[in-house]
């Protein structure tokens, strides 16, 4: 397979992940479609990978894979807060720093 | 052969994405990305990638989603309401989303990139195998590899501190009256 079939893949991914944080309210569903950003992102990083015949991108994706594990518990973290304190669970509810 | 994996990985990791972002309740929204996480990692080891499959399969599919599954079943259903900050939002953020993939296509398949060849260049052995990822990351990238580390313990201490519950005698956190009517005004 071209790898530019990989890269429409992931453009695709990438696209329907941006339209989730664009539509959904829920932040526990926002974060979900961040996860599927950052793999889209690595797809295209793996296609690369296979594409040049170096490994450099198979660490550029893990380091992705890091970063990733940390917005979640991050995230994660935020939510259970929030869910502490009766925050609405509404990303457009909660905007306190907007002003 | 390799085409026939490519679109059923690619048939599962799209409809998995669809599915995260379609799906009303957050629980199953959950195990859809989990569905899209395997696609993909199948989608990798068509690209050799074993290590990096084996680590999204062990690491994302299993850690990661387990703890999105507890916070989800924590929280519970959270409805989302038809109200809408911004008019037409529900059909604007589609065509958004769109225009997006448009413009990323037309910069994917504007480069150079058939110049490269179909397949890629041949591969040596081992390539992408565990010995060699952590040739390269304990070598090449040991700056990287440490930083990583370092990120995963201040995210772990930062968690802690985020979600850990008042210690009694302190006043409890949840039970301020007007705390939660003074956000959003």
């Amino acid at each position: 397979m071209a790898v530019e079939w990989y890269l429409v893949l992931s453009a695709l991914l990438f696209a329907t992940g941006a339209a989730g944080v664009l539509l959904r309210r829920s932040p526990l569903v926002v974060l979900l479609c961040l996860e599927l950003m950052l793999n889209a992102g690595n797809l295209a990083l793996i296609a690369f990978a296979r594409s040049t015949g170096t490994q450099d991108g198979h660490i550029f994706a893990l380091v992705v894979m890091v970063v990733a594990a940390c917005e979640v518990v991050v995230g994660l973290g935020l939510i259970v807060a929030m869910f502490r304190r009766r925050l609405p669970l509404n990303v457009d509810e909660l905007r306190g720093l907007r002003g | 052969m390799e085409e026939v994996v490519f679109f059923a990985g690619a048939i599962g990791a799209l409809g998995g994405a669809i599915a995260v972002v379609a799906l009303r309740n957050p629980f199953y929204s959950v195990l859809a990305l989990v569905v899209h996480l395997v696609a993909l990692a199948g989608l990798f080891l068509t690209l050799h990638a074993e290590f990096i499959a084996a680590a999204q399969v062990v690491v994302y599919a299993g850690a990661v989603m387990v703890l999105y599954v507890f916070v989800a079943a924590y929280v519970g259903g959270v409805e989302e309401p038809e109200w809408e900050p911004i008019t037409g939002q529900r059909f604007l953020a589609p065509i958004l989303a769109a225009a997006l993939f448009v413009e990323l296509s037309i910069a994917i398949l504007g480069t150079g990139l058939k110049a490269i060849g179909d397949e890629g260049p041949t591969i040596p052995f081992g390539f992408g195998s565990p010995e060699a990822i952590g040739t390269l990351m304990l070598e090449r990238f040991l700056i990287a590899f440490e930083a990583a580390s370092i990120l995963l313990l201040i995210a772990a201490v930062g968690a802690v501190v985020l979600a850990a519950r008042k210690l009694p005698g302190t006043s409890p956190d949840a039970h301020t009256p007007g705390e939660a009517g003074e956000v959003g005004g």
